[in-house]
């Protein structure tokens, strides 16, 4: 029987509806040597897509470093893997769900969770823990608060009943992100090396498995029309686009995939994400240098009179691929049966390289299966450097008036920590199990999180740890996309450093504005050369990732905001470190220097309302210098607190250690810079360590060896934060300050009406 | 003596009460919620999760799974069962325990670590002295314990309040010191006997000082003294 083609008439017509640019059309054409099919056409399309293909981005991301001793898998499967040592393994990536949260922000978070934890199961590990970072508008408007909250509870509703911890991540608020927020959801996973799992389909005859939920129309072409496309008043209307979450499907796929792992039953295990079966399907064959044959009306459906193309590009959630030999289908089904999750052949793996599809008899669709995942045309995109930029970094901030007086700095200080970029984050964390597998060690609220390596089920354990963190800000990145990325890296290297951690590898997700524009562009590829120069000053490799374009409302993009997830490892996990002031009369040593830097900075948009000047400085030599010392320093067991300054300077990172431990200090202040400046000034480079007063020299000794700046700046104790001659606060006023903020702005604020929703 | 922690779909607690049995010196065993042999296990733990998905209402389809009548038969012979947050829950909804578990107030999934005074009860579980506070981590959405007035009074007068919650002192704040707004800030209850016990916190996860403390550990030590006793 012969394929039904679309009509040369409306062929390109569709083509272009569904995405594709019509020379893509024309190269499907080419590759076909005839008129596609309507099943065809669409699986091109979500393939070919931007948030599929990477079309825009590939090339700038072979900057960065892939590979290196640990890795045991970089880039292009699922997830990438490195060694812990001891026969462990951590399987981790980050991936946005940017769009759909910011239509339907409860179950776009709460499947971006869910896409990101089936990447890692995956590949043979269980999930552990989970990260995410968020980025909303600001919080008085009753629309950036009804995503935030959605988000966080999405977050929670499909974490927590999965039992993978939520142990950490970051959110900022900002202007930039009112129309476009970012849900950016890491998620990590232990494995034993010899449990590795990739998604190649291979053996020809082998039979393909879908475990799982059924079919719908839900998610239909998520891919193409959410991720790829900008925002505009038709937004809502996207609605339907989005996929709904079923944690507890989730939570037996996990348990079935990783039992059929372990009884070796099964040849390849691929997850439906974006554009569903076929991308699963198709990344398996090519991987495999097969070819497969899929009979869409064997796929179990939920929803009546489904089409082929409906069928193979909907992102219905919870479904898993698996290739199975003939000879293991009755015992592998049975483990589905076991947890009582649906498993259906529904085609085969063949030696013809092409993947077809029918619909019962009919063939619908025949194209060579490598050219799904592979052709997609990759551009040079055309840069520009933006037009605000020399304007923007030509500000100088220390020509404004600043806060001089004790008093007008201390009302700074606790203004600063009442800051929704700054204050505490319990309020979300409170929502999110982030305990559940009993190993986080280091809870959130610190610098990063730590979790002892083991398998707690089994009683198998281990002495090493990881330390993980996210971060980036996208303010700098704005003033600055090369410096910024390399902030962020530098900034998720120090947490990791300051929690005992040795930066190992690095997850990332890239998020821009719309690429075909030179301007932004031009901020990605900046963005990209900077992360990647740092990973290479540090040796650590990017082993996984995700590039999420299109990120603009009403034409206005967001800052460009490549988020850094970066795994540290611990060779003991007893060596972790937390930022609270432990001790009443330790030392306080601040490694680093403070510069008049306060471009970019929080203190910046806080007391002028100003987004510019050049953002600090970061130097990644003296940057690995530091993390070596803090590491080394931790290891050596005298280190009592380490925080790394950030946001808000050396005041706000004093301020939360004081907070953190419940007890005060009291500071030397250095008098050389201005005073705003010594206390707010964001430079880089900097932890704010503490130790036994005996130990001093000791550090003392070891920063030399490292060529670090140390200084010892003030004793810990007391019920104040007091910084000679500039800021006197008690720890009562800076909690009062820091703690209630996120819970009074989200709930302090009259109820949302519906219509208020809808707005802006 | 050897623990058996009930796995039903949807459980995620499972493997951490498991630890923690082990972390204490004492035997631990999965039993599969469609089995129905109990034989072998000194002491049943109903661990915590979303056992189907919390779908309904939680735990109102796991307790029709096959385990659950050998786990009544179980507490009908008077031997130690443990319920721990959807274990709790499950264990109401099959009606070995009084009163049921609402949303909390604020109507937010809660983590954290909370203050509880172990109370005077005549369930043998908890290796404390009444009065004691202990620092427990809760995890729920649904812990806002409820019953009817008399039920409540029947509680105190046969003293089956096994745990409320209060402040760090040991004192009940004035408005209640229940972070989800139970019903007389009652944080675990046991059955008439006082063999059957419910609680919303986690002992499991504070047994071990790395992960955050040791004050779970009277929760399992007494069961296994008993057990001990028992069989001397």
């Amino acid at each position: 029987m012969t394929l039904e083609t679309l009509s040369p008439e409306l062929a390109p017509k569709l083509a272009v509806e569904l995405g594709l640019k019509h020379d893509e059309y024309e190269k499907v054409v080419e590759i076909l040597g005839r008129i596609p099919s309507v099943t065809e056409l669409y699986m091109y399309s979500l393939m070919w897509s931007e948030h599929c293909s990477y079309k825009h981005s590939r090339k700038a991301l072979r900057m960065f470093p892939t590979s290196g001793d640990a890795v045991l898998q970089g880039p292009g499967e699922n997830a990438g893997v490195i060694r812990v040592g001891d026969g462990w393994a951590v399987a981790f990536k980050m991936e946005s769900h940017n769009h759909p949260s910011a239509i339907e922000p409860y179950q776009g978070a709460a499947t971006g969770v869910g896409g990101i934890i089936r990447d890692i199961f995956t590949m043979g590990a269980r999930p552990i823990a989970s990260l995410d970072s968020l980025r909303f508008g600001t919080l008085d408007k009753p629309r950036q608060r009804y995503l935030f909250e959605g988000a966080v509870a999405g977050i929670g509703g499909y974490g927590n009943c999965l039992g993978v911890p939520t142990v950490g991540g970051e959110v900022y608020f900002d202007e930039a992100y009112e129309g476009n927020c970012l849900i950016n959801a890491m998620s990590i996973g232990l494995m034993r090396e010899e449990n590795l799992t990739r998604a190649v389909g291979s053996g020809p005859g082998n039979l393909v498995l879908l475990i799982g939920s059924t079919t719908g129309r839900d998610g239909i072409g998520g891919a193409s029309t959410l991720a790829s496309q900008e925002f505009d008043e038709k937004a809502e209307d996207k609605r339907p686009s989005v996929q709904v979450g079923d944690p507890f499907e989730e939570k037996l796929l996990i348990e079935a995939c990783l039992e059929l792992l372990a009884n070796g039953l099964l040849v390849a295990l691929g997850d439906c994400g974006a554009a569903g079966l076929t991308s699963s399907i198709s990344e398996m064959a090519s991987r495999g240098g097969v070819g497969v044959d899929i009979d869409a009306a064997a796929v179990p459906q939920r929803e009546d009179a489904m089409k082929a193309f409906e069928i193979m590009v909907s992102e219905s959630q919870e479904r898993m691929v698996a290739v199975v030999t003939p000879e293991d289908l009755e015992a592998a089904q049975a483990v589905c049966a076991k947890w009582g999750l649906r498993s259906t052949v529904i085609g085969r793996i063949t030696d013809t390289g092409r993947f077809v599809v029918r619909m019962g008899e009919e063939v619908v669709a025949d194209m060579p299966a490598a050219t799904l995942a592979h052709d997609a045309p990759l551009y040079d995109p055309a840069m520009e450097r933006p037009a605000y930029l020399d304007e923007a970094q030509a500000f100088d901030p220390m020509a404004l008036g600043h806060p001089t007086t004790p008093e007008a700095l201390s009302a700074m200080l606790l203004e600063l920590l009442a800051s929704p970029n700054i204050c505490s984050r319990r309020w979300i964390w409170e929502q999110y199990d982030h305990q559940v597998m009993v190993n986080t060690v280091v809870l959130p609220g610190s610098d990063a999180a730590v979790l002892r390596v083991g398998d707690t089920g089994r009683g198998e354990m281990s002495e090493r740890g990881i330390a993980v963190s996210s971060d980036c800000n996208g303010r700098y990145c704005y003033l600055d996309p090369y410096t910024g990325a390399q902030i962020a890296f530098a900034e998720a290297a120090r947490n990791v450093a300051c929690s005992g951690g040795r930066a190992a590898a690095i997850t990332d997700c890239l998020n821009f504005g719309n690429p075909e524009k030179p301007e932004v562009f031009w901020t990605f590829y900046e963005s990209v050369r900077g992360l990647a120069d740092a990973c290479t000053a540090f040796g650590v490799p990017v082993i996984s990732g995700n590039v999420s374009f299109y990120n603009e409302s009403f034409g206005q993009p967001i800052y460009p905001t490549p988020t850094v997830g970066l795994v540290g490892l611990l060779d003991r996990v007893e060596d972790h470190c937390t930022m609270a002031f432990k001790q009443q009369g330790d030392a306080i040593v601040l490694l680093g220097r403070t510069k008049a830097e306060l471009g970019g900075s929080e203190y910046l948009k806080v007391a002028h309302g100003l987004v510019a000047g050049k953002p600090p400085k970061v130097d990644l030599v003296d940057e690995r210098l530091l993390t070596d010392l803090v590491v080394t320093a931790i290891r050596t067991g005298i280190v009592r607190s380490a925080h790394d300054c950030s946001e808000g300077g050396l005041a706000v990172a004093l301020a939360e250690c004081c907070i953190a431990g419940g007890i005060g200090a009291k500071v030397d202040a250095e008098g050389k810079l201005p005073p705003a400046a010594e206390l707010f000034s964001e430079s880089q480079g900097r932890v704010v360590l503490t130790v036994a007063a005996e130990h001093y020299d000791a550090l003392k000794t070891l920063s030399a060896t490292h060529a670090t700046p140390c200084t010892r700046i003030g004793t810990v104790g007391g019920d104040r934060l007091a910084i000679s001659g500039l800021a006197d606060v008690s720890l009562a006023d800076m909690r009062a300050a820091y703690e209630p903020t996120l819970e009074r702005l989200v709930h302090g604020a009259d109820t949302l009406q519906s219509e208020e929703l809808t707005e802006g | 003596m050897r623990f058996g922690v009930v796995i039903f779909p949807g459980s995620n607690c499972e493997q951490d009460v498991i630890h923690a049995v082990n972390h204490l010196g004492h035997e631990a065993g999965y039993i599969w919620h469609g089995d129905t042999d109990l034989s072998g296990f000194d002491a049943i733990v109903l661990p915590g999760g979303f056992a189907y998905g919390d779908y309904i209402r939680c735990g109102a389809v796991a307790r029709f799974s096959p385990v659950m009548a050998e786990v009544v038969r179980f507490a009908e012979a008077g031997k130690p069962i443990i319920g721990i947050c959807n274990g709790f829950q499950i264990l109401a909804e099959a009606h070995l325990l009084p009163g049921a578990l609402l949303r909390n107030v604020g109507l937010k999934f809660l983590c954290k670590t909370v203050s509880l005074r172990a109370e005077e009860s005549i369930c043998d579980w908890l290796d404390v002295p009444a009065g004691t506070v202990l620092r427990v981590p809760i995890n729920h959405n649904e812990g806002n314990y409820i019953c009817d007035a008399e039920t409540l009074e029947r509680l105190k007068a046969n003293s089956q309040i096994v745990l409320r919650y209060c402040e760090s002192d040991g004192s009940t704040a004035p408005g209640g010191s229940a972070p989800n707004g139970a019903l007389d800030d009652i944080a675990g209850i046991c059955n008439e006997r006082g063999n059957v016990f419910g609680l919303m916190p986690h002992p499991e996860r504070v047994v071990d000082p790395l992960s955050g403390g040791t004050d779970g550990a009277v929760f399992f030590t007494a069961i296994a003294k008993h057990v001990a006793e028992v069989a001397s």
